[in-house]
């Protein structure tokens, strides 16, 4: 698109944009940093991610304060107006990623002092599945991709499907054991954090469309699973939850 | 999901169209300063026409109550209709026309006689007052209607050119409502006026609304903004995109208009 006529206006419109690669970049690590603590059990690399979630609140905090002199200063219009209210939706759904990140991690710190549970791959699987929607989303923000932001919106439906199941696995391993259940409880939040830092980044692909067409996504997203309702009777199997 | 929004029709007001122009051309001598302009100006709704200076919106406006008639070099073609009555037609009597179509400028120019004498010219010309005591009450009314009754009541007889730039502005759409207009054309009214004197006439704008169809030139986008609900760019003689005004300015469909309203270059 052609520069503004006020050259310090592009100036500004460019910084906020830098901010927010920033912040994405630094909470997509997040999020990387607190997987790692879990799968390799380590409480070290999990305190530093508890720690390391302040920068991503100040980073929101330098958002906020850019969206807002740019609203009072240069009353935005058009793209522009788009670009710099997505920005702020944008950065408050990063710093709510940033925050489950830092739950996870935290809870990470407890799961290592306890006997492990096996639970197969389903867990990784889902930090996999939520870390690539996360970066993708990214990506398509960097790129002003809306087909690309589109796909992670669709994708969450994996994500659900993912969480609804290592639901119905960590409660057969609670029924099975009753030493599991504090661990397995750990476990479950954990999968909710994942599943929920892939509801924000559908939350950034619905502000990216917005940035770039000028209106919302409105299709209803597809659901993957609803493991929050699902049902498990004591004594049935798990492939009957 | 990702459909590109410039090929879907721009939604056309819901309201029943005041003024009709079909096709319109306007020469001043070989300049063609109007191409081919086609636009419903819906009753009761404020209908704001923004551009770059030279982009012939004023010139358009002009046309509505055929002000451009007074420029001996201007010619203008097609068709525009004040309720399906053709202005343009040959028994159309243009004293009448403005006294339907009425217009307030850029600068105030209030006549330098009383603020009473001002209201008071209109409806004298027209002979719409049947005596003394009427006249008083469609002076009060105009006034009270312009948001400028309070100010004047006890000096009347004072002249209108001794009021604030803001309060002469009002006093201008006064007496442009003294003669009961239909519409109200306004060619830049807040472009001489500082920021309080323009909220009182953007308020005043916002009243006028419910009775009166308006037309409001001006290159505070803003303003544009604020006032209208409809909103009309023009660009080099030509009419661009017209559109609910929230939609111009949160998503245009035209990059001119984007160009134009987030300040880049065309």
């Amino acid at each position: 698109m052609a520069s503004h006529i006020v050259k310090s206006y592009d100036e500004q419109l460019r910084k906020l944009n830098d901010t927010l690669v920033r912040m994405g970049g630094v909470v997509e690590s997040q999020i990387s940093a607190a997987m790692q603590a879990l799968t390799r059990r380590d409480p070290d690399l999990a305190l530093a991610t508890v720690a390391g979630d302040a920068r991503v609140d100040e980073l929101e905090r330098q958002v906020d304060e850019q969206v807002v002199t740019l609203l009072a200063l240069r009353q935005p219009m058009a793209s522009d107006l788009r670009l710099v209210v997505g920005s702020l939706r944008i950065a408050s759904d990063l710093e709510r990623m940033a925050d489950y990140a830092k739950n996870v991690a935290k809870r990470s710190v407890a799961l290592s002092q306890m006997t492990p549970v096996s639970i197969a791959a389903t867990l990784p699987r889902m930090g996999r599945v939520a870390q690539e929607m996360v970066k993708d989303v990214l990506d398509a923000y960097v790129a002003r991709d809306v087909d690309k932001a589109v796909a992670v919106w669709n994708r969450d439906e994996e994500l659900d499907a993912l969480h609804a199941s290592l639901f119905r696995e960590l409660v057969t391993h609670m029924m099975e054991d009753a030493r599991n259940i504090t661990p397995a409880t750990h476990l479950l939040f954990i999968a909710k954090n994942l599943e929920r830092i892939g509801d924000h980044a559908t939350n950034v692909a619905e502000a990216i469309h917005f940035q770039v067409v000028g209106r919302m996504l409105s299709d209803a997203r597809p659901k993957g699973g609803e493991a929050s309702v699902a049902v498990v009777v004591p004594g049935a199997t798990a492939g009957d939850a | 999901m990702t459909t590109n929004p410039a090929t879907e029709p721009a939604p056309a007001s819901a309201r029943r169209a005041k003024l009709t122009a079909s096709g319109v051309d306007v020469f001043y001598g070989p300049k063609h300063a109007i191409k081919k302009v086609s636009i419903d100006i819906a009753e009761r709704e404020v209908v704001a026409f923004i551009g770059p200076s030279g982009c012939g919106k004023s010139t358009f406006l002009r046309c509505l109550n055929r002000m451009n008639d007074t420029i001996a070099a201007c010619r203008v073609t097609g068709d525009i209709r004040l309720d399906r009555d053709d202005i343009y037609a040959p028994d159309v009597d243009v004293v009448q026309l403005r006294a339907r179509v009425g217009m307030v400028f850029q600068k105030p120019n209030p006549f330098p006689k009383s603020i009473y004498d001002n209201v008071a010219y209109g409806p004298r010309i027209h002979g719409l007052a049947g005596s003394k005591s009427e006249l008083d009450g469609i002076v009060e009314h105009a006034l009270k209607g312009a948001a400028l009754w309070k100010e004047v009541a006890d000096r009347l007889d004072s002249p209108g050119t001794g009021l604030s730039g803001g309060q002469q502005q009002r006093l201008c759409i006064a007496r442009a409502i003294a003669v009961s207009p239909e519409v109200i054309l306004m060619d830049e009214p807040c472009s001489a006026l500082d920021p309080i004197a323009t909220a009182h006439v953007e308020e005043l704008i916002d009243e006028l609304r419910a009775r009166y169809t308006i037309v409001i030139v001006t290159h505070n986008m803003q303003q544009a903004a604020r006032v209208s609900q409809r909103t009309a760019f023009f660009h080099l003689g030509e009419l661009v995109e017209e559109n609910d005004t929230s939609v111009i300015f949160t998503n245009p469909r035209d990059e001119r208009t984007q160009g134009y309203i987030t300040g880049r270059y065309g």
